[in-house]
């Protein structure tokens, strides 16, 4: 039951992530950005992590790709549909692609600490208090610096988009 | 149960399909999806991890990244709108302004 599902969320996400990376068109690519997000949600459900789940779609989706469809309505898009890929010698690119997941995949499945089927301990972790303890007892520090990050990212496009004073 | 090399495997494969956006698209806006794409395959891994080993830092380290990213994408997107006030381009291989 459960590896059905997982398998129809991965193909989902797989086949519109490869839309992504192929589609002619910026708006479609940001709009299969967005099919991609939603089963990789459903499957953080799968793994017990619903608040992780409505995060990801309210920060992806709602508010990530708000942004890019803005900037792709902002400018002009048209002149950057003609060529998809960069002109040239893409070999180096797409050996290092290879490789690096040939590498990853035979390291995974050669590995047998992969391997495991059920949680190793009791089952706590799918309690939203417990993370909310941990996050604000444990990792206030980091918590902070995230959001003087977030001030720091909002001043900076702010400055970065303005017209020119003058 | 589903085993967690499956969730492994699906982190890989995003993975790359994302590094071959950010190393083969010529759209600056399809690398900047792209770069999502790369973050995200990251945070199934956490999670995964997290779940299977029974640690909720996996979910933790999750959020940060998503924070991170939301940062990033602001940054990134008002770089791009000045740079097609000032230039007027969208492709990768016509901004090489810094090469000397």
């Amino acid at each position: 039951m459960n590896q059905g599902f997982f398998l129809l969320f991965a193909a989902a996400s797989v086949i519109t992530a490869l839309t992504v990376v192929l589609a002619r068109n910026p708006v479609h690519s940001a709009l299969a950005l967005m099919a991609c997000f939603l089963p990789i949600s459903a499957i953080f459900v799968l793994l017990e992590a619903p608040f992780l789940a409505v995060i990801q779609i309210f920060v992806y989706v709602g508010a990530i790709m708000v942004l890019f469809l803005f900037v792709i309505m902002m400018i002009d898009v048209r002149e950057a549909v003609l060529q998809r890929f960069l002109p040239g010698g893409n070999l180096p690119a797409l050996a290092l692609l290879v490789l690096l997941g040939g590498e990853m995949l035979v390291l995974v499945l050669w590995s047998d600490r992969f391997s495991v089927t059920e949680p190793v301990a009791t089952r706590t972790a799918g309690d939203i208090r417990q993370l909310s303890t941990t996050l604000f007892a444990d990792y206030l520090l980091p918590f902070e610096v995230a959001s003087v990050i977030l001030l720091a990212a909002l001043v900076g496009a702010i400055v970065l988009a303005r017209k020119e004073p003058g | 149960m589903v085993p967690l090399w499956w969730h492994i495997v699906l982190g890989a494969v995003l993975f790359v399909i994302g590094a071959a956006g950010v190393l083969l698209r010529r759209n600056i806006l399809v690398v900047l999806m792209s770069l999502e794409l790369l973050l995200n395959s990251v945070n199934i891994n956490f999670i995964a991890f997290g779940h299977y080993y029974d640690d909720f830092r996996g979910q933790i380290f999750a959020i940060f990244v998503i924070a991170i990213t939301a940062a990033e994408v602001a940054v990134a997107l008002g770089i791009l709108v000045a740079l097609v006030r000032n230039k007027s381009t969208l492709r990768v291989d016509d901004v090489t302004m810094m090469k000397g």
